[in-house]
């Protein structure tokens, strides 16, 4: 927890430095002693590896901006000339290229799991509304940099996700043309796209710091969703937590590694291959896969201004989590009801991210239409309802119980505690 | 699970309805090749590479440039492995703009190993008035062609290390020409009917015929044996570091599997006395408990 530092340093220079600024204790209380539930799962080191996954796009593209070149006529070229000429510039740029994705998956598994075991919950409001920023700002940089190569997906994706703003009443076409700094997607365009590309990662390592700031005031939720209540139910971060992240995490690389070395190109589309041509439109302009449940929900509606709130709204209403979801009881472990519905919604983002790869046409909009309701009857009509109808059941008097009664009919007397409280 | 199961049934009607729709846009998905570079031990063919350049040479370069392919890696490694005195005499063969002279005039000069291979056409105007169409520079045309695979054909992909849609396109189009256009169907004029071509007018006229290009390997002659040399050539051009990928891919991938085995041996341990004699486990310092 924070304040209270019992980090006693032996040196003597770690203790003249403590005095004057306790980084050492911080990190000692954060990650070392810091307690973490002793019953989470592996669906907790997703937060791990994305604080790994943002480091490697910031390391991989920090060296990748010093081989590109942002102009129309010379970044397509460019990102070529990395590919062959810059010494294992192709391993940077398959590194970022399906960094970007892995980043993204592990993103999503991170939120089903919050959104599974209720970790938006009193009192981690203020946390999972950092997670959606930080979704936010994860989709706009991630947007930007599909556009720096200047292929002709890079073009036509820039092209149609800026004339959204072209929708608002009034201001909509002024809001067009100043984000492009011109009448077209041009060079301003790809100039002010780098830019904002090489900035938001670090805004993003900011609201990072604050959503692991805001964890540590809380604490992690766990599978049960009970509060930790005396000793026995958490185990030091270190070694317990640092080892089963540093596990999992690197059988996530694997994952990786098999994109990056094997299957490079199998998440991006061959016409990104195809220099930039705005007199050339592709025949099906798609977005890269984890966009599509978003631009499903957008393409499903057919009136302009409609869609592009509900593609807006698809993902601020992630923000009200926390209050939409009526229900007392954390875990879906025990929400039998809640569950089912859950893994209906897990179903509708896959389907919806597979319809909005197809095109708008005949059946698929109207599956796409059936999914975008559900999405958002989930939030707005289930979650509020499922709360205060559903029969949860009955919890756990403690993680420790859940931990060394497992198999046991819940409500069997506990085992004594072996631990003498200090 | 009832409404969950609902759902998945929902989407599996959804994406069988799919392939019925792909049926109607008639144009054949490209047979599948063998290729000595699919697969994570993959590596070019040194003797079809070599082949593939020669048909590029010889039937192709008329109209394709490959302008981001320089002479130099001709016999660099990983490539068609030509030696360096035989990439310098391919090189000078070639035309490229020589730097000014002292009178400010730009002269041709013979290339040399660092140049590019210089562009068919001076532009783009120059292409279509002389071929009533661009062709494109080639380059990377291997990983910028492609076709839909379909569900749930792309799951599977992921796991075969399917990557070579594009060569198996290319391999498919100087294959897929046909004489005259099946009944009912009208070409642009000056276009050739392709059944693998997206919407089959294609203005390139059939490039191969069986002889074109003498082989001193041995190896057959036909229309079928140069396309699959000219698509595995493009592939090495789309990819040249291919080798090299696939190479350190097997490293860090077996360095991987290794770790985690190790790791998760170590995990074990660590985490034996909490999930079996939690009472051994060591007080920590205390910190407030119950969380407010």
């Amino acid at each position: 927890m924070s304040g209270h530092s019992t980090y006693q340093p032996q040196n003597a220079f770690m203790q003249w430095m403590e005095r004057r600024l306790p980084i050492a204790g911080l990190v000692y209380s954060s990650f070392i002693v810091y307690p973490t539930p002793r019953n989470l799962n592996y669906w907790w080191t997703f937060g791990g590896i994305l604080s790994f996954m943002l480091a490697a796009q910031i390391v991989t593209g920090v060296v990748l901006a010093m081989h590109y070149t942002p102009h129309v006529d010379l970044a397509f070229n460019s990102v070529e000339q990395i590919m062959r000429d810059v010494n294992y510039g192709w391993l940077l740029r398959y590194l970022h290229a399906n960094g970007a994705s892995m980043f993204f998956l592990a993103a999503y598994i991170h939120m089903f799991r919050g959104m599974y075991y209720g970790s938006y919950k009193e009192p981690r409001e203020v946390l999972w509304i950092l997670g959606v920023i930080l979704l936010l700002l994860m989709i706009m940089t991630g947007f930007m940099g599909y556009v720096l190569p200047w292929g002709q997906m890079s073009f036509w994706a820039a092209t149609v996700i800026t004339n959204l703003f072209s929708a608002i009443p009034l201001v909509g076409e002024s809001i067009v043309t100043w984000l492009w700094g011109g009448y077209s997607v041009g060079n301003p365009t790809l100039n002010r796209f780098y830019s904002l590309h090489y900035l938001l990662p670090f805004v993003i390592v900011g609201v990072v710091v604050l959503h692991v700031w805001a964890l540590h005031m809380v604490g992690q939720n766990n599978p049960t969703g009970v509060e930790p209540k005396t000793e026995r139910d958490t185990v030091a971060f270190t070694p317990y937590a640092t080892i089963k992240d540093g596990f999992f995490l690197v059988v996530f690389c694997i994952l990786f590694a098999w994109f990056v070395f094997y299957i490079p190109n199998f998440l991006g589309h061959p016409d990104n291959y195809i220099p930039a041509n705005p007199a050339v439109t592709p025949t099906h302009i798609v977005p890269e896969w984890y966009y599509l449940p978003f631009y499903a929900i957008l393409r499903a509606i057919p009136n302009k201004l409609l869609g592009v709130m509900a593609l807006g709204a698809s993902i601020v209403i992630l923000a009200f989590l926390p209050w939409l979801d009526t229900s007392k009881v954390r875990s879906a472990r025990y929400r039998p009801l809640y569950r089912q519905f859950f893994w209906a919604f897990v179903i509708v983002c896959i389907g919806l991210g597979w319809l909005g790869s197809k095109p708008p046409e005949g059946n698929y909009v109207l599956f796409a239409r059936i999914f975008t309701v559900y999405y958002f009857a989930y939030f707005l009509v289930i979650l509020p309802v499922l709360g205060k109808v559903e029969r949860t059941k009955p919890l756990p008097n403690s993680i420790a119980d859940s931990v060394l009664l497992e198999g046991k009919p819940i409500g069997a007397p506990a085992p004594p505690p072996p631990l003498a409280k200090a | 699970m009832v409404i969950a199961r609902t759902l998945a049934i929902a989407v599996a009607l959804a994406a069988l309805t799919a392939p019925a729709r792909a049926q109607e846009h008639d144009t054949p998905n490209p047979p599948m090749n063998k290729w000595s570079f699919s697969g994570p031990f993959g590596k070019f063919d040194r003797g079809q590479l070599q082949r593939g350049f020669k048909v590029y040479r010889e039937v192709c370069q008329v109209c394709h440039g490959l302008k981001l392919v320089a002479f130099r890696t001709l016999a660099e490694p990983g490539g068609p492995g030509f030696t360096i005195p035989q990439a310098t005499a391919i090189a000078a063969e070639y035309q490229v703009p020589a730097e000014p002279d002292d009178q400010g005039e730009v002269k041709p000069r013979p290339a040399r190993l660092a140049d590019y291979f210089p562009p068919p056409f001076p532009n783009e105007q120059a292409a279509r008035a002389r071929y009533n169409a661009v062709p494109p520079d080639l380059s990377i045309i291997a990983k910028a062609r492609g076709y839909e695979r379909g569900f749930p054909r792309w799951v599977g992909d992921m796991f075969t290390q399917y990557q070579e849609q594009g060569v198996d396109y290319i391999t498919a189009l100087m294959q897929g020409y046909q004489d005259s256009p099946p009944a009912g169907v009208t070409l642009p004029p000056g276009n050739f009917y392709n059944k693998y071509f997206p919407g089959h007018g294609i203005a390139m006229p059939p490039p191969l015929s069986d002889q074109r290009v003498e082989y001193t390997d041995g190896a057959p002659m036909t229309v079928e044996q140069y396309s699959k040399d000219i698509s595995a050539f493009l592939m090495w051009t789309a990819e040249p570091h291919l080798e090299v990928r696939k190479r350190i891919g097997m490293q860090v991938v077996f360095f991987l599997i290794v770790l985690s085995g190790l790791l998760y041996f170590t995990k074990k341990k660590v985490w034996h006395d909490v999930k079996l004699h939690p009472e051994k486990l060591t007080p920590r310092p205390p910190t407030e408990y119950p969380r407010t």
